[in-house]
């Protein structure tokens, strides 16, 4: 980049430099559970992993790719039934759980190729009739049983202590591997070209953005990471039951981790997810009511304070937390 | 054989009903209100409130909740999607979302999981068919149905076509800043509009009770049969809702033939198709699905 004269361009900074020894110290700490917490914690551990996997994927679809879609169950889903397969042909359960990610990959990019055209509400409920498909043949399936399930049984070659602690450190390097992609190309040329067409799609298309192939991009890295999350959610439950995998729950969860933690914001779904993550645990057992709360306070952040949280937090810190964009200032000479 | 046509025709009468309000609201707003399953439900429990509990004659109860249900929706949009509508295209989802979640909930807490019905309140004519030649026999209500989704759809194209209130709508619809430099005041006829769009729904209520029965949570599959009839049928009049809800009915017959477990699996399909098939222009062809351009 040519320099200009009087201006200083930067990204990053202090800000970014406190998030990055917060973020370290978090996944220290998550890494160090097993051993200092024992297996009940790790259990919980990798369902906060799942919850920040979900929320940064959903929330780069719709924040960034402006793409709501009530079906993304259909990624978490099936990575979970490709999972169990896999694992029943034989396969190691871990190795059965990477491949599933990639296979996730690979049905995010066929689905773009018809599901992209669509826009708005038809794409929303389109990704939910896909998600629906998906579920009743999965049910289909003599190995399934119908909403019978089944269970990955193929983890008890590991003891429990082993596999809690695996599927742990599996999911916390899943989760920086996603993490650090999503950032990366937030930060590349077609990261620029993301951010444009979230602040106005029409506009981005006008100065010469590629809009399809853009957004064919989210999409599929927001389909192989909601596929790992079902595939990490498959290990730490272990039981499949199709309804608890392709319900629309999870869809709820995701809508109301980031529009609490903040739309198109990273640092906003992650505060989403750790928030979610938080309530779950202290008001899980309230059943109905629980939901019911959850969908309230989603409702109420979209009418009243649409940027969520972190539009809140964000422009009151010196600087980007997770530096995507450009900081630039008038130099004092 | 004939008889399976014929209950296809019927059943898309029951898809026709569901859809209306649906592709009503999507139309002459641009909103896919995703509570519009949810607020069926809703509306099915204020006539199975009024009919059982309170004794009222089933016409009268359709005709309060009709008008409750027009104020509610009313109320929807100056609360809701008048506020989240400003807030880009993604709010208005988002919201109504939001919003089946808590009504979807709030009816399990309120009326159990039980399944409830209507068809008690209407006596006799739950069980009363005609019979074709052929020794066919059909049920009254699914044929009262499809003749009510024909009214429905009849009176709100005329509606839209023919009175003052409809070219105000429809100017809205297409352009609302414009509509409101002609005078017209634009936050109030879409209210009116949404409120038409729920008063619908209860009629897609009865039809619902009297069919079968329905529990709490049954909004999420009203809400995607709706849908799908809509996406199959095509925007631009309400009558391609009605064709649309004829090959989704088609489509869930033969998966029905197919597999016992095929019936949704074969609307679902269908409506693959037709996304298919409108993203190609009308043409299908597995080499412009890939991007590349058949050579002319």
């Amino acid at each position: 980049m040519t320099a200009h004269p009087g201006l200083i361009v930067t990204r990053g900074g202090r800000t970014a430099r406190i998030t990055i020894g917060v973020i370290i110290m978090a996944a220290l700490l998550l890494a160090a559970t097993p051993a200092v917490l024992g297996i009940g914690a790790s259990g919980r551990a990798v369902a906060l992993l799942v919850y920040i996997l979900l929320a940064v994927m959903w929330n780069a679809l719709a924040g960034f790719a402006g793409l709501v879609s009530i079906g993304q169950t259909l990624f978490f889903g099936m990575a979970a039934y490709t999972t169990i397969r896999f694992a029943d042909a034989g396969l190691d359960p871990y190795l059965a759980i990477l491949l599933s990610i990639a296979l996730g990959a690979l049905l995010g990019w066929i689905v773009s190729l018809f599901m992209l055209s669509l826009s708005g509400g038809e794409f929303a409920i389109g990704m939910w009739v896909l998600s629906s498909l998906a579920h009743l043949s999965v049910n289909l399936d003599p190995l399934i049983k119908g909403e019978t399930g089944t269970s990955l049984i193929s983890l008890n070659a590991y003891d429990i202590a082993t596999r809690s602690a695996l599927t742990l450190w599996l999911a916390l390097a899943i989760t920086l591997v996603v993490f650090v992609t999503l950032v990366a190309l937030l930060r590349s040329k077609t990261g620029a070209a993301i951010t444009a067409i979230r602040d106005d799609e029409i506009g981005a298309r006008s100065i010469g953005v590629d809009v399809m192939r853009t957004k064919r991009v989210v999409f599929v890295l927001a389909a192989t990471g909601t596929a790992a999350a079902g595939a990490l959610w498959l290990a730490s439950a272990t039981n499949f039951q199709p309804r608890a995998f392709f319900g629309i729950q999870w869809t709820a969860y995701m809508l109301f981790m980031v529009l609490v933690g903040g739309l198109g914001r990273i640092e906003g779904a992650i505060i989403g997810a750790v928030l979610f993550f938080l309530i779950e645990t202290y008001f899980g057992a309230f059943g109905a009511w629980y939901v019911i709360g959850l969908g309230l306070v989603a409702v109420l952040f979209a009418l009243l304070l649409p940027k969520g949280l972190w539009g809140w937090i964000g422009p009151r810190l010196p600087g980007e937390a997770i530096p995507t964009g450009y900081l630039v200032e008038k130099s004092r000479s | 054989m004939t008889s399976l046509i014929i209950n296809a025709f019927l059943l898309a009468g029951y898809y026709a009903v569901l859809a209306t309000g649906l592709a009503f609201m999507y139309s002459v707003m641009n909103i896919i209100n995703l509570a519009h399953g949810a607020l069926i439900v809703l509306a099915g429990y204020g006539l199975y409130v009024l009919g059982n509990d309170l004794n009222l004659p089933f016409p009268v109860a359709i005709a309060i909740m009709m008008a409750a249900m027009f104020l509610l929706g009313v109320v929807l949009h100056r609360a809701v999607l008048a506020r989240a509508y400003g807030g880009g295209e993604l709010l208005p989802l988002l919201a109504t979302f939001g919003i089946s979640i808590v009504l979807d909930n709030l009816m399990f807490q309120t009326f159990g999981a039980d399944n409830l019905s209507l068809a008690p309140l209407v006596g006799d004519l739950s069980w009363a068919s005609f019979e074709l030649p052929g020794s066919i026999f059909v049920g009254k209500i699914s044929v009262y149905i499809l003749v009510t989704a024909i009214v429905v759809i009849g009176l709100i194209e005329l509606l839209l076509r023919r009175t003052a209130l409809g070219h105000r709508i429809q100017a809205t619809s297409q352009d609302r800043a414009t509509a409101a430099l002609l005078g017209i005041d634009t936050g109030r006829t879409a209210a009116i509009a949404t409120g038409i769009a729920l008063a619908t729904g209860v009629v897609a209520a009865a039809a619902l009770g009297l069919r079968s029965a329905w529990g709490p949570y049954g909004g999420s599959a009203i809400l995607l049969f709706a849908f799908e009839a809509v996406v199959i049928g095509g925007t631009g009049s309400l009558w391609r809702v009605l064709a649309g809800a004829i090959v989704l009915a088609f489509a869930q017959s033969l998966g029905a033939l197919v597999h016992p477990q095929g019936f949704l699996i074969g609307g679902h399909l269908a409506f693959l198709v037709a996304v298919f098939v409108r993203l190609r222009g009308g043409r299908i062809s597995l080499a412009r699905l890939f991007g590349k351009e058949a050579r002319a």
